[in-house]
């Protein structure tokens, strides 16, 4: 084998992979003047009833908009839920309402905060996978998006976000 | 002289009143759980009988002798409850077999839902040195008393329902005493160091 050839397949691995890592760590969807930034859910133990999902939606819109929940092929639905602490104690409600985007603004649902429930998920979600989902806002209607799954959030949208006390 | 007595009486009730609230408000900085706070730590460690999800009943006298960890959470949870289980997971990983030094235990609030099975299949997922500990509502009653922990059924919409708990792990030394919480939004090295020194906590031969 040629060290050219080599070479070759090298560059051909090391640009896959850094494809595949991007696809992973930076994608987004949008739909109008919505956008959603990396969706992600968090892995789940074996036969976990429910699971937690996260994701950033920006409204570059004029007029508010508002999230009100969504479906997937891999669970019963998606609805958006609210976890507070207070005191030590863990609070976990759903907004049945959604969460509002104002207009020109940015939302994150992270960890310890606001966050989409996937209800009796068909399948144990493992690291590394992903699927697809649809989310649906009153306005923009419904925006086809993937989430990846993580172990953990990833630097941007981590650490200092899982504080509940921020949450409205 | 009774005005003076009265005015010393009243600096002593307010003496009393600010150190009152100097200990509540450090304890709750500390987002330590809802214990009654004024009357300290002493309340935290009391007597529970539970099954863990591979079916050995787990009570106060069993552990006596042993530090242990208490956390409380169910499986309808999708965020904090798995989550502090992987963490628990990754620092038991790390420590390797320090972590042998101390037994962790995962009591559910929701024992209508998580039937033993359900836990069995659940704890598939994390370090196999934790137990998830069921009870009747009974028991489930005693053991939030014996440490001092919250949880509450909250009805939701179309008969489904959510509960409200405790949800910072409790460190408890070998002599059944309350050692302390690890709160997961601590630095890492922070809980790794409180877990090493739980585990020091053995009661050596003398």
């Amino acid at each position: 084998m040629s060290s050219g050839f080599k070479l070759t397949v090298k560059l051909i691995c090391i640009l896959a992979a850094m494809l595949l890592s991007t696809s992973a760590f930076a994608h987004q969807f949008s739909q109008g003047d919505i956008k959603i930034g990396h969706p992600w859910s968090r892995v789940t133990p074996s036969a976990a009833p429910v699971a937690g999902a996260y994701l950033t939606v920006t409204n570059s819109g004029s007029q508010p908009d508002r999230l009100t929940g969504g479906s997937t092929p891999i669970a019963d639905r998606i609805e958006v839920h609210q976890m507070t602490m207070d005191d030590g104690t863990a609070r976990m409600r759903p907004l049945p309402d959604g969460v509002e985007i104002a207009a020109g603004a940015a939302v994150e649902l992270a960890p310890g905060g606001i966050h989409l429930m996937l209800i009796k998920p068909n399948q144990q979600l493992i690291e590394g996978s992903s699927f697809k989902a649809t989310l649906e806002f009153a306005r923009a209607g419904t925006v086809e998006i993937e989430f990846v799954v993580q172990r953990n959030p990833t630097v941007e949208t981590g650490s200092g976000n899982e504080h509940g006390g921020h949450t409205p | 002289m009774s005005g003076l007595r009265a005015f010393r009486l009243m600096v002593w009730a307010a003496i009393v009143v600010l150190g009152m609230f100097v200990i509540v408000s450090t304890q709750r900085s500390g987002r330590s759980p809802t214990v009654e706070t004024s009357s300290g730590t002493a309340k935290v460690g009391g007597p529970f009988s539970l099954v863990s999800h591979t079916g050995e009943r787990v009570d106060n006298q069993s552990l006596a002798g042993r530090p242990y960890l208490v956390f409380f959470g169910f499986t309808y949870c999708p965020d904090i409850c798995p989550t502090t289980l992987f963490e628990l997971t990754d620092l038991m990983t790390e420590l390797g077999p320090v972590a042998d030094g101390f037994e962790v235990l995962f009591i559910t609030v929701d024992p209508q839902r998580d039937t033993q099975e359900a836990l069995a299949s659940y704890m598939t997922s994390f370090d196999s040195r934790i137990l998830a500990l069921r009870g009747t509502a009974a028991e489930t009653d005693a053991a939030l008393k014996a440490f001092s922990a919250y949880a509450k059924k909250v009805p939701l919409e179309a008969g489904e329902y959510t509960m409200d708990h405790t949800a910072g792990v409790f460190l408890m030394k070998s002599d059944g005493s309350f050692g302390g919480m690890m709160d997961m939004h601590e630095p890492r090295e922070t809980r790794l160091e409180k877990l090493r020194r739980i585990a020091r906590d053995q009661v050596t031969g003398s």
